[in-house]
């Protein structure tokens, strides 16, 4: 049997289209999950669930290559070598590895004829299990310009699964990143619900078309919601028949809502603002329970 | 030169941005190109609309590895930082998703087992819309490696002309990839905390990339005064800033220009790349 927690992955393809401030709606109305934001390169959850931290670790992904510059000759092997592009000549006629570029491949290491680059651990940001009011939270922060925000993000899913375990949930809510790169794929693959955030424009169409063939392609069946569908009623309905023809099933829509970002501004999720798009919420949360 | 728009958050407004910005250069300079480098949702052709020119595939190399040679010596699958080429009862087994196209494993294949192969990740578009040349990358759904097909679109710069690149959000290596050979960064925000606290690392990022930046302020009107406030202590020009007006939704909604429906705010965007050519010009 079975008996995994539930873990419904909140995801849009194109950015800013209101999975923040809906996932943290759905957190404070099961009243009993637990919640984690996986958009570890623009973590916004904690701005509307203030969360207090009970533990913090630090994220190490890969390596990154540095050169000893006492030892570095100028021969160039590594420049010649590398792919990514990260290595630069001083002025000194010695190199150095751009950090930003280095993507931890280890070939300037293996080939340097001098043994001069070293290849630490790479710290790329710091996770956090903490306590909010709506329940447990495991959440990170990404280094600036880190790498291997997918990484990060599968490791966010298995703490939240562990802590999951640990209290003796069995729902978890994750708040996702947008696109249907490396972070998407490490946040929909195994996840028991997938609900995907549109709004009714072109752009919104177009970036859910390319979310919900990935989840064909992972095989799974999502959902959707359509957030501001009325500012554009017609594109509303033709996100319901792309949702159709592609095997999606819309799940709630949501009205538009000025006070959102007033909510926003006073730290609440929009469930608590209790304003009008509340109701919307709620109502696709109780379809949601029972999906 | 090059003028990257980016932002932390997503959904700023970065492809309004950059599409309205290239008709005023259009206009201005005769002509311009816009590398729509948001390669996991490009959407900058649905408001550039011209003609199809050519499309290119775009692969990276990945091993492949002869059995025929190979001694299951397992270096190559020890010395993979990406486990995507792993030993299983000793035959090395390419896991084509994971790699990064180093290089690395044909390289310390003594036997020289391994040749690389082309393995697709995406397509770059070009069109022609009179004045304005757009280029896009678009990865393929389930391909998870977005850099290399950005670095692929940006090798179209046009070296003697303005470029713009419709940058993705976030922060991480895709980010970096788009902006890191630009002039000059103008980050998309809003006036939220949402939008605040995703400038604020776009700023972080841009500062360790040693790039000149200004800030475009979207929905303005819509949250409070936070971003503006920001701006001024940090001392960070604001080059650009959209009111919340509904009828640039319900353009964007059907795919339409602010620059080609609205005139009114023409001139804030010729405004917004006068600045920009100031201070590529003059530093």
């Amino acid at each position: 049997m079975d008996n995994r927690p539930r873990e419904i992955v909140v995801i849009s393809g194109k950015g800013g289209t209101g999975k923040t401030s809906i996932s943290a709606s759905l957190a404070y109305l099961s009243k009993d999950c637990i919640v984690a934001d996986c958009d570890v390169d623009a973590a916004d959850l904690y701005l509307l669930l203030r969360p207090i931290s009970i533990e913090k670790h630090d994220f190490y992904s890969g390596h990154i290559a540095e050169i000893n510059q006492d030892k570095c000759t100028g021969c160039g092997t590594c420049k010649a070598l590398c792919r990514f592009d990260a290595i630069k000549e001083n002025n000194n006629s010695k190199f150095s590895v751009e950090p930003a570029s280095c993507e931890g491949c280890k070939v300037c290491v293996e080939f340097c004829p001098e043994n001069a680059i070293d290849f630490p651990e790479r710290l790329c940001g710091e996770w956090m299990r903490s306590e909010t009011r709506v329940g447990f939270m495991v959440h990170a922060k990404l280094g600036i310009a880190a790498e291997n925000s997918g990484k990060l993000v599968a490791l966010i899913r298995g703490e939240t699964k562990k802590l999951a375990q640990e209290k003796g949930k069995n729902l978890i809510i994750i708040d996702g990143p947008p696109g249907v790169g490396c972070p998407v794929i490490a946040s929909v693959t195994g996840a028991t619900d997938v609900l995907v955030v549109t709004e009714p424009t072109l752009s919104g169409i177009h970036d859910l078309e390319r979310v919900l063939s990935l989840a064909n392609h992972f095989r799974i069946k999502p959902l959707v919601c359509i957030n501001k569908f009325d500012i554009n009623p017609e594109m509303s309905e033709k996100i319901e028949s792309v949702a159709k023809d592609l095997d999606a099933k819309v799940i709630g829509k949501i009205r538009y809502d000025k006070l959102v970002t007033k909510a926003q501004i006073e730290a609440k999720t929009i469930v608590e603002a209790d304003i009008p798009s509340s109701q919307d919420i709620i109502d696709m949360w109780e379809r949601l329970k029972s999906n | 030169m090059t003028v990257a728009v980016a932002s932390g958050k997503g959904g700023t407004g970065k492809t309004t941005i950059a599409t309205n910005l290239a008709m005023v250069a259009a206009e201005r300079y005769g002509h311009v190109t816009l590398l729509d480098c948001d390669v996991e949702e490009p959407n900058s052709h649905i408001f550039i609309k011209g003609q199809k020119t050519k499309e290119e595939v775009v692969n990276i190399k990945i091993p492949e590895v002869d059995e025929s040679i190979c001694t299951e010596c397992g270096a190559c699958s020890n010395f993979c930082q990406y486990n995507a080429i792993v030993s299983l009862k000793g035959r090395p087994v390419v896991f084509k998703e994971m790699c990064h196209s180093c290089g690395g494993c044909s390289l310390v294949c003594q036997p020289k087992a391994i040749h690389e192969v082309d393995h697709r990740i995406g397509l770059i578009n070009f069109y022609s819309a009179g004045k304005i040349s757009l280029i896009y990358g678009l990865l393929d759904v389930g391909s998870p490696l977005s850099p290399p097909l950005i670095g692929a679109v940006k090798r179209h710069e046009n070296k003697n002309a303005l470029n713009i690149i419709d940058a993705p959000p976030g922060t991480s290596c895709p980010v970096i990839e788009a902006i890191k050979d630009a002039d000059f960064i103008i980050l998309v925000t809003e006036p939220t905390p949402f939008g605040l606290n995703d400038l604020v690392l776009a700023v972080e990022v841009s500062r360790k990339l040693n790039k000149k930046f200004a800030v475009a302020i979207n929905r303005v009107g819509s949250g409070d005064d936070r971003v503006h406030k920001y701006c001024k202590e940090e001392n960070i020009p604001i080059i650009l800033e959209i009111p919340d007006d509904r009828r640039i939704a319900e353009l964007y909604s059907n795919g339409y220009t602010i620059f080609e429906n609205l005139p009114e705010y023409r001139k804030s965007f010729e405004e917004a790349l006068i600045s920009v050519d100031g201070v590529i010009q003059n530093g």
